[in-house]
């Protein structure tokens, strides 16, 4: 629990939730027909409604992205680094919407709700959601909260594909768009390591083919599994090194399978806390969200073609040790926006904790953000007047 | 603006795509992009630089020349800039090259090592020139290949490209008739715009 609330976060917010009757056409083919998104929000919407910035979570991420619920919280929001009055993402100037994704565990509908077809919880039968999906339902939210264009999207990693999307699906609906530490697509490399996850989950015996609720078990062994790896996918193989090195729990090797170095003891930590968090369902969707994701396709492979449809300045941001979403990746963005002529910007952060930098407050960083949304905050002041 | 810049400008028309390589806090963009209205992008590795242009709203990429222009398709500029910095990089020639396959011409500056205030410095002396254009000592400048007028010229013609046009300027960036007449001697800036 914080002592105090620091001067520099929102402070205590209460999450909201909008519930939409309109059925939703999802990728998949299927329909809901109808579902609530769980959000927060930060600062104040002006008068004009064109101070507000839109925060798209990554796979793990939810609505609470800054601040405390209650004063007896252990932790922030999970980018309360970024956001608050002052900080990058300044709430004194903007009015900051997280929301959690359809197919989320944390209020907004997914596998875990109850289906109103049949009155029991959806689970396995719950849609495959995709970015495209996730978008089209986030306009939708920012249609009820009376916003016609976002002053800034901004999202990390699976977030900021959604980004992405926006620019493209939604052009007049942002004037700008920061995509960090992200990728036009999945490599066959995260492909691979997605279905790794799913796998592990998906031969849990306790998963029951993923109606795992209804019979009263939880996959945690294989959840637990899936982000053990996803973890060590996040940080780099230089932060892990530094963390850890080969820092034994005892002082001679044991020769058998209980924990003998601290970074076994750290995995299985880590695994274990996320499934009492996480739903395996969730999991499994994310990554598949992922997996599809590629807006290209639809310009036959050309990224340059489709992102000409936006209209929006881009920010992108990469970090020199992130090996899941490279900066390679982020540059494929840039080059592609180059070529399309549109306004971009990139940064490469030097950074040591890998993909995970994202979350991280590098001062570079967040220099660069900063910089990049007072500079958008003062356009929005200039057309307000 | 620098004045160099200010000459480079006359030469560029609106409208048009630029590049600006080691494009610093982006004066030269800002100006192009505000009054020219050309759709422009500064490359840069300075941390402070990049903040400068991306709070101005250049846009700017985070690109170490040295290690390629790969990503920049043929001809796929009207023009590629370099103001004060062909001497930095690794290989100029090559850098040239690749300036004149992505941009359908180029500008390029650069200190004029052939003037007769260095010239007088190393006979005299017997070192290495630091002067205010170039204020470095030998050992931690980051220009790293010293060049004169002539030997740009040169390096042009063996290399079959074009010289559209070139100026040559003083210390105060003012074009004079004897620096015309004897630009290799008496200029400290010179300004070449070239093409295949």
């Amino acid at each position: 629990m914080p002592d105090v609330i620091p001067a520099d976060s929102v402070g205590i917010v209460t999450p909201q939730i909008a519930q939409f009757d309109t059925p939703l056409a999802l990728s998949c083919g299927q329909t809901l027909s109808s579902y609530q998104l769980v959000y927060e929000t930060y600062g104040t919407l002006n008068k004009s409604a064109s101070n507000a910035v839109l925060i798209c979570h990554a796979l793990s991420g939810d609505h609470h992205a800054a601040g405390y619920h209650t004063l007896s919280d252990t932790k922030p929001g999970w980018w309360d680094t970024a956001i608050g009055p002052g900080k990058a993402i300044d709430t004194n100037k903007f009015f900051v919407i997280a929301l959690n994704n359809l197919g989320g565990c944390c209020g907004s509908t997914g596998p875990t709700s109850i289906n109103p077809e049949t009155g029991q919880r959806w689970e396995a039968s719950f849609p495959i959601v995709t970015v495209e999906d996730w978008v089209e339902s986030q306009a939708r939210l920012a249609d009820v909260l009376g916003i016609q264009t976002f002053a800034a999207i901004v999202g990390g990693s699976l977030g900021g594909m959604q980004v992405l999307e926006w620019s493209i699906r939604f052009p007049t609906r942002l004037k700008s768009a920061v995509i960090v530490a992200s990728a036009p697509k999945l490599s066959t490399q995260n492909i691979a390591f997605n279905e790794v996850a799913r796998q592990s989950i998906r031969r849990d015996p306790d998963f029951f083919d993923g109606n795992y609720i209804e019979n009263n078990s939880v996959p945690t062994n294989g959840l637990g599994l899936a982000r053990m790896l996803g973890h060590i996918t996040y940080l780099s193989d230089d932060a892990m090194g530094a963390k850890f090195g080969r820092q034994m729990r005892h002082d001679r090797y044991q020769y058998n399978y209980g924990i003998e170095f601290e970074v076994e003891s750290y995995l299985r930590y880590q695994g274990e806390a996320f499934t009492k968090r996480f739903d395996a369902n969730t999991y499994m969707l994310m990554t598949k969200a992922l997996d599809y994701f590629d807006p290209a396709s639809q310009t036959g492979g050309d990224l340059s073609a489709v992102l000409s449809r936006a209209q929006c300045e881009f920010l992108l941001v990469s970090f020199t040790t992130d090996w899941r979403f490279a900066p390679e990746r982020s540059e494929e963005i840039v080059n592609a926006l180059v070529k399309a002529g549109k306004l971009v910007s990139y940064a490469k952060i030097e950074a040591t904790e890998g993909h995970d930098a994202f979350l991280f407050p590098i001062p570079r960083y967040m220099a660069v953000l900063s910089t990049f949304l007072t500079r958008i905050a003062s356009n929005v002041t200039t057309e307000t007047k | 603006m620098r004045s160099d810049l200010e000459m480079i400008d006359e030469w560029i028309q609106p409208n048009i795509r630029v590049l600006d390589l080691a494009c610093g806090p982006g004066e030269l963009l800002h100006h192009l992009i505000k009054n020219k209205q050309v759709n422009g992008y500064g490359l840069e590795i300075g941390p402070d630089d990049l903040n400068t242009c991306i709070k101005k709203g250049i846009p700017v990429l985070e690109q170490n020349i040295d290690e390629g222009l790969q990503n920049f398709d043929d001809q796929s500029f009207d023009l590629v800039l370099m103001t004060h910095a062909l001497q930095q990089f690794r290989r100029p020639d090559l850098l040239i090259d690749e300036m004149l396959r992505i941009g359908k011409e180029c500008i390029i500056t650069f200190p004029n090592f052939g003037h007769w205030r260095s010239r007088l410095h190393l006979a005299l002396k017997g070192r290495m020139p630091v002067s205010d254009f170039l204020p470095y000592n030998w050992y931690d400048t980051p220009n790293i290949h010293f060049f004169t007028f002539q030997d740009f010229e040169r390096l042009c013609r063996e290399k079959n490209i074009k010289i559209l046009r070139w100026a040559a300027v003083d210390g105060q960036l003012k074009d004079h008739w004897w620096i015309r007449s004897m630009p290799n001697l008496f200029s400290e800036t010179a300004i070449f715009h070239i093409s295949r």
